[in-house]
């Protein structure tokens, strides 16, 4: 009836994941019942669960991937302690729980916290920059937003019920065939991975779409902002990469499940096709997060600089130089498998070449603050923490693309420093600076700018503390994944690096206190204007929060600086621009289908982890009828009448009118 | 043009092995910079890892890692301080910096901007072309002594040494004359993993069913730590090795006690040392039966296996016996 679930899956045994499964099962309890008592699931529901909207759909992938963004720092915190105390000791975290967290700590950073905050920037910003109202397929938008939900929860669920993967955040076989990891751990991860990605998939064709199909009258390509152009390359890679993301789980999947041959060692299976096909997925992703941290950083060096971004063209051709020559460099992740020199040359020199387009896009950022009267605000600070710090990890990568220095450093702690140094310096810097540049937009209030700061200089100096020492660790011949070790020389660093990490978590605690204190304190932070950065694109037009539609009137774009524009002439000439003819608007009515399809996809995977045959046919039939529910639909939009376009229009006018009169006689 | 970047390149200077100071003292600025940084580093500890190479191999990679280091300091170095000074001189508050809104496009700083990170890949191209190429762990170190053969089977989670020639073997000990290359055969008896003896240089993977090579050499006598560098499951951290390089005749006498002591390795042997077990305490085998390597990479002796399954619960959470 159950499959192979039975009292046995739960870690009776192992107090750490009991306690911990424990405490997060009765926060989610709690949270569920005070959202019940207080009565706000009709809201809830109504508002935002079923929501289609673009800014709704992108403030909750951004929340998921901050809660996860909390779960795989908690599995940072554990590996770094268990090395701290493993020097020639077992340590607190015996192997088969050591090897679950920094499997689950690689897959949860990547997967499920910097890509959904990744998407959810790109969500929220996107179709306000391009002055539209909405993504291509709003519904669809919302069914990858709850598929990739789903595939957080089947992740977490693993730490309650059952195990995680043992095998790494890319697991390799034939370690990760059912002969060497029989455990349903390859499977929580197999599942969680093959439905997020699903989700993760339509989100790039549904942007694709918008960004190549929907944009306000006269914004043509060369008048998008770098965020767009960015958020159009990374999704141009997700929808390159994710299908063969499927396909090798799938085969793996296969090769578990009715035991096929791909990856196994026997009957012509070949484990080498498996690491080459997850690192053709596995390089573009690492793009797929770093290009629109890049369209952040410009955004945010702009605006805070005074200055349009420097030589915008050509931003745009190392953007997409990138998003081409990251397809072409995978094998560079294992020079040490024996592919031979001309191999090893060719994707040593393609790798060396993208720093190309990135060294490109420093120098124009640099230029961009040249001349510029430039604001400290917490978003500028984390830029140039972002400029400094990328560069030196920019420079351990080509490091690591020639040849035989990964002979000497593949696999070691220096890879590990190396890619936390561009992913935390780049993605994770981009992810603090956008958060804090767009929230006065999406909520109307800004955060506040003492603990913001706070968290910046703390996570700046954490990451330094933490991570320079392990390169050096990485130079002494240290490997990663040890979940004990025999050299002392390797112990002064792992030490110095267990100091940074709780550097890191006052951070950490710095960032949750600049939410609360920002949320007590709103009416004071709060921003009537819509533009509390004297911003230069759209996004910043409208009011804050923006109204269900975005915009009254679809702006007429004459410029790259679409905003900066309109705000120039309103200066100059001392008045708004003339009162718009207002229409009524049609927008895309709620739709339940994201969740319920969401919901029974999360039964049809744990189904399949169990070996629940019968429950996997129910999910499925289940999903499949709800997607036919809804092409059965008959109304898809509502009218907002023109009288309430009206109204809200005549606030924001009246707040712009405000602000012109405070910068009357200025220039611009 | 390949000649003159090969013969450039064979003229950057001979780095680590032989010593920091030297290379402080008459090497171009790059190699300086970035030879005084791995001076800070080996003064403060950093003795025993991969700079601290004690073989050709691993002095030639160490010597590419420092060059390519240096190359890239160049510019980044003076681009860390460019944006830390920019920074600070337009910062809103400083009234005599020159406010220029209009600054938006420099064709000459269009072509600086392009043209500099060109021209240093191309010349990193030319090292990691060469480098690729003279580094390749397939091939040869040239040498007028004959290599000694070792075959290499990882098991889980240990290592395995054959001596072909000499008709013996150890487990998580490697024994080789110091001063004579080695000339690794390996494979694996189950997952992948990675030999790796930091000091001595170039990693290279083991795989099921295929035969990787290697060439390494210890240029003194001396112990140094080797591992696996490829994660291959729950007693990876255990999988570790010591590699002792001893003068020619204690090489020979090795042998000759090994032959002495210990039992054979056989197929039936070999499939009781397949189990999974880590931590293993090194030992010799006085004979190894001479096709095992072969018959371990043709599958003839099928891969070792995983966990028992036989267990209750062991399909949800196997656990490593201990």
């Amino acid at each position: 009836m159950f499959g192979k679930l039975t009292w046995q899956a739960i870690p009776w045994d192992q107090p750490i994941p009991l306690v911990a499964g424990a405490v997060v099962v009765l926060i989610v309890l709690a949270i569920l019942a005070w959202v019940v008592l207080k009565g706000y699931l009709p809201y809830l529901w109504r508002e935002w669960i079923t929501s289609v909207d673009h800014k709704r759909i992108g403030v909750m992938y951004t929340l998921l991937g901050a809660v996860m963004l909390l779960r795989g720092f908690i599995d940072a915190i554990m590996m770094r302690s268990q090395q701290a105390v493993a020097f020639r000791a077992a340590g607190y975290l015996p192997p088969e729980h050591y090897d679950q967290i920094f499997s689950a700590h690689g897959t949860i950073m990547i997967l499920f916290a910097a890509m959904p905050i990744v998407i959810g920037l790109m969500n929220f910003a996107v179709p306000l920059q391009l002055g539209v109202r909405d993504v291509a397929f709003p519904t669809l938008n919302s069914t990858s937003f709850w598929l990739t939900a789903t595939g957080a929860l089947l992740v977490n669920l693993s730490l309650v019920i059952g195990e995680f993967a043992r095998t790494g955040w890319l697991p390799y076989p034939p370690l990760s065939e059912a002969a060497y990891t029989p455990g349903v751990g390859v499977d929580y991860y197999l599942w969680a991975l093959l439905i997020s990605g699903v989700g993760t998939l339509m989100t790039g064709i549904n942007f694709v779409t918008t960004i190549l199909k929907i944009r306000a009258p006269g914004m043509s390509y060369l008048r998008m902002t770098i965020f767009c152009w960015t958020a159009l390359a990374s999704n141009l890679l997700i929808v390159a990469a994710f299908p063969i993301l499927t396909a090798t789980l799938g085969m793996l999947a296969l090769d578990r499940y009715l035991g096929f041959h791909f990856f196994t060692n026997e009957a012509g299976g070949n484990m080498m096709m498996f690491i080459n096909l997850i690192w053709a997925w596995g390089h573009p992703e690492v793009y797929i997060l770093v290009l629109p941290a890049f369209g952040i950083f410009s955004e945010v060096i702009s605006t805070f600089s005074g200055k349009p971004l420097f030589n915008y063209r050509s931003m745009v051709a190392a953007t997409m130089f990138i998003c081409i020559v990251s397809c072409l460099v995978w094998l560079h992740h294992f020079f040490t498998m024996g592919a031979g020199a001309d191999v090893n040359t060719f994707f040593g020199i393609s790798t060396s070449i993208i720093a190309v387009g990135t060294g490109v896009k420093i120098y124009n950022w640099l230029f961009t603050m040249y001349g510029g009267r430039i604001r400290f605000t917490t978003p500028m600070l984390w830029s140039m923490g972002f400029l400094v710090t990328f560069v030196i990890g920019g420079m351990t990568g080509v490091l690591l693309a020639v040849p035989p220095a990964d002979f000497l450093l593949h696999n070691s702690l220096f890879l590990v420093a190396h890619f936390h140094n561009v992913i935390i310096g780049g993605v994770l810097f981009a992810a603090f600076a956008g958060i804090t540049y767009w929230f006065p937009k999406a909520f109307g209030f800004k955060l506040d700018e003492g603990w913001g700061k706070a968290a910046f200089w703390l996570s700046l100096l954490g990451f330094y503390v933490v991570f320079m020492p392990l390169y050096v660790a990485g130079l002494l011949g240290m490997t990663r994944r040890l979940q004990h070790y025999e050299v002392a020389a390797w112990r002064p660093w792992v030490l110095i690096a267990g100091i940074g990490i709780i550097i890191m978590m006052c951070a950490a605690a710095c960032q949750v206190a600049q939410f609360v204190v920002s949320i007590r304190r709103r009416e004071e932070l709060r921003d009537e204007t819509g533009d509390p950065w004297d911003g230069r694109s759209l996004e910043w037009a409208t009011a804050s929060p923006p109204p269900p539609f975005n915009f009254a009137v679809l702006p007429n774009v004459r410029g790259e600086e679409p905003y900066w524009d309109i705000k120039r002439r309103a200066i100059e000439t001392q008045q708004l621009s003339p009162k718009p003819h207002y229409e009524p608007i049609e927008m895309p009515r709620n739709s339940p289908t994201g969740f319920i399809t969401a919901f029974f996809c999360t039964m049809t995977g744990f189904a399949l982890i169990w070996h629940i045959w019968w429950m996997v046919a129910l999910g499925l039939v289940a999903a499949y009828a709800v997607f036919v529910w809804f092409a059965w639909r008959d109304v898809t939009e509502y009218v907002i009448p023109a009288e309430e376009v009206a109204r809200f229009d005549r606030a924001r006018r009246q707040a712009r009118e405000r602000w012109l009169a405070q910068h009357a006689g200025q220039p611009a | 043009m390949r000649a003159a970047l090969a013969e450039s390149f064979m003229q950057l200077p001979d780095s680590t092995s032989s010593g920091v100071t030297r290379l402080l003292q008459r090497s171009p600025l790059p190699c300086r910079m970035s030879a005084a940084l791995i001076a800070f580093l080996l003064v403060s500890g950093c003795s025993g890892g991969v700079l601290d190479a004690q073989g050709p191999i691993g002095a030639a990679d160490a010597k590419i890692l420092l060059n390519a280091l240096g190359i890239m300091l160049v510019i980044v170095v003076p681009t860390i301080i460019a944006i830390l000074a920019f920074g600070w001189w337009f910062r809103a508050a400083n009234t005599r910096a020159r406010y220029q809104p209009d600054f938006v496009y420099s064709g000459g700083i269009e072509l600086v901007v392009w043209g500099i990170p060109i021209l240093v890949i191309l010349f990193l191209g030319g090292v990691i072309w060469i480098g690729s190429h003279e580094l390749d762990p397939f091939k040869p170190i040239t040498s007028a002594d004959k290599p000694t053969e070792v075959q290499v089977v990882s098991l889980d989670w240990k290592w395995l040494f054959i001596y072909p020639d000499q008709g013996v073997g150890s487990v998580n000990e490697l024994v080789v004359p110091a001063g004579v290359p080695v000339h690794f055969s390996l494979t694996s008896a189950s997952v992948m993993n990675m030999f790796f003896v930091p000091q001595l240089g170039s990693m290279i993977a083991t795989m099921n069913g295929m035969v990787t090579q290697l060439h390494l050499a210890a240029d003194k006598p001396g112990e140094f730590y080797g591992q696996s560098a490829q994660f291959s499951g729950d007693g990876f951290s255990g999988m570790n090795f010591t590699l002792r390089a001893v003068p020619q005749d204690a090489f020979a006498q090795w042998v000759a006690t090994a032959r002495q002591t210990g039992s054979a390795l056989d197929r039936t042997s070999y499939l009781a040392l397949c189990q999974q077990s880590s931590n293993v305490r090194p030992f010799t085998y006085r004979a190894v039966d001479a096709t095992l390597f072969n018959a371990v990479v043709t599958q003839q002796l099928p891969p070792c296996p995983g966990p028992d399954v036989g267990r209750a619960g062991a399909t949800v959470r196997p656990r490593l016996e201990r």
